[in-house]
Order: C-alpha cells, then sequence, then structure tokens
C-alpha cells in the first residue's frame, strides 16, 4: 500500500517543510517563554542554594534579606555560632549597585562575604577560573556575567578591587550578577558614601554646636569616628548540623534573641512567593497567550493545507478512495509537520537561550509536554481539517 | 530517466530532515541535565608555600607631641605653621600672659625691697655687735653698769634674729619671683624634639583650654604603620617578619618594612589583631600621617606538602572536600585543610595522595551522577 501522506508531502515538500519550520519557530518562541519563566523562578533558587545557609537570621519582623532591607548587629553571629546544632554562622551583606570598570558600569550585586576559608556559607560555591578570596580587603570574585575578567580593577563605592575569582550563575532573584567581595569592604561600602558625602556629612558634624564643643577636645574627632563605622550586617546564615531540624534551631533565636529566622522553605516561599510573583505572574501570563496564539495558528495552517487540496480531495472521493485512508492522509501530515515544528522549536529554543540577558531555563519536562501539546494541537485541528474533507462533495472535482 | 525528480525530491527532503533530526539529537544530549559538565582537573602535587597575611592600616606617627598651655588662656603668637621643620627648644609661639609680666616687675621690685631691708638689718646687727663688744670691755674694767651691758647684748642678739628674718624674707622674696618667672616661661610653647609641624589647632586670638593643643609636632623618622589584620588570617603573625607596604597614594608601588610589634591588646569589636609595620627605609616624600596602607607580610616558607587551589574546595552535605577524578568518575573527598597562601594554594592535611585528579573549575555545581566533560578552560571564562 502506498502512503497518501507521503506521496503528498513529497509531491510540495519544499512548501511542507517550510511551513514546518515557520510553526517551528513560532513553538520555539513559546518554548523560550517557558524557558524565561522558569528562568526566573531558577534565579531566586539559585540565590538561596550559592548562599549555602540552611537557615537565615535578619532583622526581626523583616522579609529581609532579599525582599526587604534588614539589618543586624555584625556580633550577633558570634551568639548563634554558640548555640547546640549550629556548624556555621557567618555575616552577610546584599547590596544592589553598579559596579564602575574603567568607563563602563554593570548592575549586579555586591555580596559581603566573611574572611576565611572556602567553604563558608555565602561564599561562591564554584568557580570557573581564578581564585577565591583571600586577602581580607580589596579583591573580589565576579560572576561571568558582570563580563570582568581575572584581574581587572572594579570600583565599588570608593574603594578598587581587584578581581581574582570569575563564578557562574550566582545572580540576585533579579537576575543581577553577583560580585563578592570582603565582609569589611562591603560594610564600608554599604555605609561610606563617596567621598564628597563623606566631607559633607564631616562639616555638618563639626558645625553641630552640641557635638563640636570648645570647651570638650577630642568630641568632634569621636563623633566623626562613630559616625563612620558601620557595625550592621544584613543577615547571619547559618548551616545546620545534621539531625537538627532548622525551625529547631530556629525558633529559639526568634523567642529569645528576638531576631526573626527563616528556613529554606519559608526563604522559597517570600522569593518565589512575594519578591518575583508579579513579574513571574506576568511572564507566565504572556506565556499562556503565547501558547493559545501557537495553537491557533497551528490549528489554522493545518486547516489551510487541507483546503488547498480539496480538489484533489474530491478527485480520490470520485475514485471511491475510502475516507478512512483521506482522514488518515490529512493525520499523519498533520502529525509530521508537529514533528518537524517540535524539532526546529527545540532547535532554535535551545541555541536562542544563551543569547538573552537573563537566565533561560530549558527544563526536559516542559520539552516533554510541549511535545504532546503540540500532537495535541495537530491532531485536534487535523479533525476539525477532516471534518472538512470527508464533507467534501466528489462533484467539485469536475466542477469549478 | 522518469524515477530521477522523485528520487531527487526524496534525497532534498532527505537532505533536509536529518540533519535537522542531528541536531535535535545533538541539542537533547548537549543542554539540560544530560549535558555534560565542563570541568578542569589539576594533579594534587606536593610543593612548599609560604603564606602571606594581608592587612590594611595606616601611616601613623610613633611620637606625636601635642604642645598646649598648662593653663586656659588666649594664643598670643604662633611663629610657625605647618610643614615647618622645628629644633629642639625653638620657641613655637607664646600664650598671652595677661598679667604675669606685671608680676614679674612686681616681683623684682619686692627683691629689691627685701634686699634694702637686709642691708639695713646687717647695718644694725653690726652697730649692735660693735656696742656689745665694747660695752663687755668696759664692764671688764667696771666703768659701766652691768645692766647697760646686758641690754647692749640682748640688743645684739635681736639684731642677729631680725638678720636672720631679713635673710629668709630674701629667699623668700626671690622664690616668689622665680615662680612668677616659671609662670610667665610656661606660657611660652616650646618644642621638646626636632620634628615636623604638622597641625596648628589655634590661632593668635584664640582662647584655648588647658591642656588642649595649640600645636602638633611629629617625630618624622619615627613613622610606621598601624595595620589590623582579621583574627582568622592572621596566623604565625610575629614581630621582625618581613613586611611588603603599598601606600593608596603609590599605586602597585611596594615598599620594604618589617613587624615591629603586635599589639598585646587585640580590637574584640572588629575581631582584629592590631600590629606595628616600621619602614625598612623611610620614603622620600614622606608618605602623609593617615594614609592608607596595605601590608602583605611574609611567612617563612613551609616544608613541602600536597597543595591544592582553593578553587578546588567545595562544600557537601556540610563536609569541605574536593571531588575527585577516577577513571571519568566523580567522587568527593573530604579533605582537612592546612596553611593557604595569598595566591589561593591551599595545604591538604589530609584525604589525597601526590597524583590525586581533583576537580578545580567547573560551570556548576557538581554531584556524583555528573557527567563529565574535561577541558582545558571553562567556555567562556577565556581570558
Amino acid at each position: 500500500m502506498i502512503s497518501l501522506a507521503g506521496r503528498d508531502i513529497l509531491n510540495a515538500w519544499g512548501k511542507f517543510i517550510f511551513t514546518g519550520i515557520g510553526l517551528g519557530l513560532l513553538i520555539g518562541v513559546t518554548l523560550t517563554m517557558a524557558g524565561v519563566y522558569r528562568g526566573m523562578v531558577d534565579d531566586g533558587k539559585a540565590l538561596l542554594d550559592n548562599s549555602g545557609a540552611d537557615l537565615w537570621v535578619v532583622q526581626q519582623d523583616t522579609l529581609g534579606p532579599y525582599a526587604e532591607s534588614s539589618s543586624i548587629n555584625d556580633d550577633v553571629y558570634r551568639s548563634i555560632l554558640s548555640m547546640p546544632g549550629v556548624v556555621e554562622a557567618a555575616n552577610v551583606t546584599y547590596l544592589t549597585m553598579q559596579v564602575r570598570q574603567g568607563r563602563r558600569d554593570v548592575r549586579s550585586m555586591v555580596v559581603g562575604v566573611v574572611a576565611g576559608s572556602p567553604g563558608k556559607p555565602g561564599w561562591p560555591p564554584y568557580l570557573v577560573a581564578g581564585r577565591q578570596i583571600t586577602r581580607s580587603h580589596y579583591e573580589a570574585v565576579a560572576d561571568i556575567a558582570t563580563g570582568f575578567e581575572l584581574g581587572d580593577r572594579i570600583q565599588v563605592r570608593r574603594n578598587q578591587y581587584t578581581v581574582v575569582g570569575l563564578t557562574r550563575r550566582m545572580v540576585s532573584s533579579s537576575g543581577d550578577p553577583m560580585v563578592f567581595i570582603p565582609l569589611k569592604d562591603a560594610q564600608e561600602a554599604q555605609f561610606l558614601k563617596d567621598n564628597d558625602a563623606v566631607l559633607q556629612q564631616r562639616r555638618r558634624t563639626a558645625e553641630n554646636p552640641s557635638l563640636n564643643r570648645p570647651g570638650v577636645p577630642g568630641l568632634l574627632d569621636a563623633v566623626i569616628a562613630t559616625q563612620s563605622s558601620n557595625p550592621y550586617v544584613n543577615a547571619v546564615l547559618v548551616r545546620i548540623r545534621p539531625g537538627y531540624s532548622a525551625e529547631e534551631i530556629a525558633r529559639p533565636i526568634r523567642r529569645w534573641q528576638r531576631l526573626t529566622a527563616y528556613t529554606r522553605s519559608q526563604m522559597e516561599e517570600i522569593l518565589i512567593g512575594k519578591l518575583i510573583a508579579t513579574s513571574s505572574k506576568q511572564i507566565g501570563m504572556f506565556l499562556v497567550i503565547l501558547a493559545i496564539v501557537s495553537a491557533a495558528i497551528v490549528a489554522f495552517i493545518i486547516y489551510t493545507l487541507t483546503m488547498d487540496k480539496i480538489r484533489e480531495i474530491a478527485v480520490l472521493k470520485l475514485i471511491g478512495t475510502r475516507n478512512r485512508t483521506i482522514a488518515a492522509m490529512i493525520m499523519q501530515q498533520a502529525i509530521a509537520l508537529g514533528v518537524i515544528g517540535f524539532v526546529v522549536g527545540k532547535i532554535t529554543a535551545t541555541f536562542a537561550a544563551p543569547l538573552f540577558p537573563k537566565y533561560v531555563l530549558l527544563m526536559p519536562l516542559d520539552t516533554v509536554a510541549g511535545f504532546f501539546a503540540v500532537l495535541m494541537i495537530c491532531v485536534l485541528a487535523s479533525l476539525i481539517a477532516i471534518r472538512m474533507a470527508l464533507k467534501v462533495d466528489p462533484a467539485e472535482a469536475i466542477g469549478g | 530517466m522518469k524515477m530521477l525528480p522523485f528520487q531527487g525530491r526524496t534525497l532534498a527532503l532527505i537532505g533536509v530532515v536529518l540533519p535537522l533530526l542531528a541536531l535535535f539529537v545533538y541539542v537533547a544530549l548537549r543542554s539540560g541535565p544530560l549535558a555534560p559538565v565542563s570541568v578542569t582537573v589539576s594533579t594534587v602535587e606536593a610543593r612548599s608555600i609560604s603564606p602571606g597575611l594581608f592587612g590594611v592600616g595606616t601611616v601613623e606617627a610613633r611620637f606625636t607631641y601635642r604642645i598646649g598651655p598648662t593653663f586656659a588662656g588666649r594664643v598670643k603668637k604662633l611663629d610657625v605653621h605647618v610643614g615647618d621643620r622645628v629644633q629642639a627648644g625653638q620657641l613655637l609661639g607664646d600664650m598671652d600672659p595677661v598679667d604675669l609680666d606685671d608680676r614679674v616687675r612686681a616681683q623684682e621690685a619686692a627683691l629689691k625691697r627685701v634686699q634694702a631691708e637686709l642691708h639695713e638689718a646687717e647695718a644694725r646687727q653690726a652697730h649692735a655687735q660693735s656696742q656689745a663688744k665694747r660695752y663687755e670691755q668696759l664692764l671688764a674694767v667696771h666703768t659701766t653698769s652691768e645692766e647697760i651691758a646686758a641690754t647692749k647684748k640682748q640688743d645684739l642678739k635681736i639684731a642677729n634674729a631680725v638678720l636672720a628674718a631679713a635673710k629668709e624674707e630674701l629667699a623668700r622674696v626671690r622664690s616668689d619671683g622665680a615662680a612668677v618667672v616659671a609662670q610667665r616661661n610656661n606660657m611660652r610653647l616650646i618644642s621638646p624634639v626636632d620634628g615636623l609641624v604638622v597641625a596648628r589647632d589655634a590661632d593668635p586670638g584664640s582662647t584655648v583650654v588647658a591642656g588642649q593643643s595649640v600645636v602638633e609636632v611629629i617625630d618624622p623618622q619615627s613613622l610606621w604603620v598601624h595595620v589590623r589584620f582579621d583574627q582568622v588570617s592572621a596566623t604565625g603573625l610575629s614581630a621582625g617578619l618581613p613586611a611588603n607596604i603599598a601606600l593608596r597614594s603609590r599605586n602597585g608601588q611596594s615598599l620594604k618594612g618589617r613587624v615591629l610589634r603586635v599589639e598585646p591588646l587585640a580590637d574584640a569589636v572588629t575581631e582584629e589583631i592590631l600590629a606595628k609595620i616600621v619602614f625598612d627605609d623611610l620614603p622620600d616624600p614622606l608618605p602623609p600621617i593617615g594614609e592608607l596602607a596595605e601590608v602583605t607580610v611574609t611567612l617563612p616558607e613551609l616544608p613541602a606538602m600536597l597543595v591544592v587551589s582553593n578553587a578546588a574546595i567545595r562544600t557537601v552535605d556540610d563536609q569541605l572536600g574536593v571531588w575527585q577524578v577516577q577513571d571519568g568518575e566523580l567522587r568527593f573527598v573530604a579533605v582537612k585543610l592546612g596553611t593557604g597562601d595569598l595566591d589561593g594554594q591551599v595545604q591538604l592535611r589530609e584525604g589525597l595522595t601526590i597524583g590525586d585528579q581533583v576537580v578545580v573549575y567547573s560551570e556548576k555545581a557538581l554531584s556524583k551522577r555528573s557527567r563529565l566533560n574535561v577541558v582545558e578552560q571553562i567556555p567562556g571564562a577565556a581570558k
């Protein structure tokens, strides 16, 4: 038995292939959009993964440090460290700002990490080049997405830092690449403004008669010294000994230290449920619309392809071809078209994903679901086309 | 011939569909969870490292002389300006003496008066002595009464006492005078050392309280760097170690120095250890006091031990370790770290042996099931 569908495709293979590729581009866009959505969620999770913490201790009644600003004293970690079940507790600061390098500046999240050896919470968990920070001042490890290279001198506020290491996929919840610098520098960067602001502040203090008293030499210096130091950090990252539950450690911290502590799942809830909720819903909405539009276009294409052949189908009917054969031909063509479209779509999505400025995560499960959705749409669309084809009057083959 | 167009079409179709399928398979295998992770590996080797300590500090003068009055008063004149070199004993300025000069003159007059009084007492005493002597001789030959002779003797004693009082009074007034002069001299601002004027805190006409400095003089030969080292990375810091000092204003220029002492008091709030670093040769021109300096202290070279780059250290399940590559398979090996140097090399106390292959850089976090693609350099990280 000859394959009617195959013969028909071969008859106009160019048209068929190009329609399939066009369809594929559309499916590719839909898959990419799904990837953008997944990427957003993944950015949030990457932020939590990279911090290496089981528990986040922040200012009381805040959603910090990512969703809200939080500041706690930098010696709080000592009392947390002394609690049973805590393996490590490390201060951390987060500051989203423009990091300057030469003439350009890059929006990035500056993370202040405690000095010490790798493996401390908050440190970049892996590198792609260079080394980890070894000096307790003026060194930086940057995400590769910042475009910085090893040895570059970058400027954060008043100080210059040498990029000694590069990492990858270290992003804030909004996808800004991270720059890791030593904690003490970060505390300073967060608090000390540029030179002009520091000068203004000093002048303002000096003009305050109650702080600059002629009878008390040294008072002004002491006041300025306290003004230009920053004993605060944004959060304490806590790592918990296996066998203890995060909630078990968090409860006494909340109750006795008068601080708020979040476990990993609570933090995920804050990041995904609150911080990126609207923007991810926006993308999700767009994804739904795009999927519906794609489905409609696929249906139209298959319908028109069938309608183009309505004469030939009438001839087939005239020569006594069975309805089943005609239906099979249309459906096989629709599915072939869907498969070509899916393959092209997957390829374009994969190659387009790295070109996006923010992370696009193509999940295999999404791809599989997409494949079945495409097939389903093709089958449904072909059913309408089959109905039209079967209803055609064989007399049309002669007439018109 | 008849079959050719048909075959051509089939061939063309296959020509389009086959590469598409090939590309699809490639894409499916090269992205997503099935894709191999690019990693770079290095061999663990025994090497000796010389650890370094890094701290940030400020240039300070070891001796700072804050010169000011010991009484509240008004600055009368100030002859030196910031940057002037001064000698030991040089008069830098003067406080307003108010009435002290007058009191000095009054004391001088009082001294003269007391001296005159002394002369008077001396004259009286000389007279009384000669009288007493004469009457004694007269009494011996019985030409005068015993009573008169006794009176003359008493007169001499009184004159002696008056003379002694006058002498003591002179001493008192002299001391009073010296005290006023000393107070007057105390109003003078005098440099105790050969040094450099670094601050002029008050100008003539302004009043200062007791103890407030008017002029600050430093000994420029005594410049040192007050450095703060983070406590976690200050192992082995001790006096005498060589150090490199990079001043913020002399970017890239490294000056030689050494650790003079490690302060016995550490900063408990900032968790830093404090140390003083002195220059081997003082830079010329002198760095300004308060300039930021980065100090790298070099510790003695350690005996050869297994070392690995700190980029290879990972944390898995709260354990510090490295990913070892054995026959293309990944294995997480817990390690104990020793000292590290500033170039990122860390000693391994236990866990690995010489020749082991470990993952240094990886494209993403690794797990036991990760497929590896060993490369020279992680794509995208090329310099």
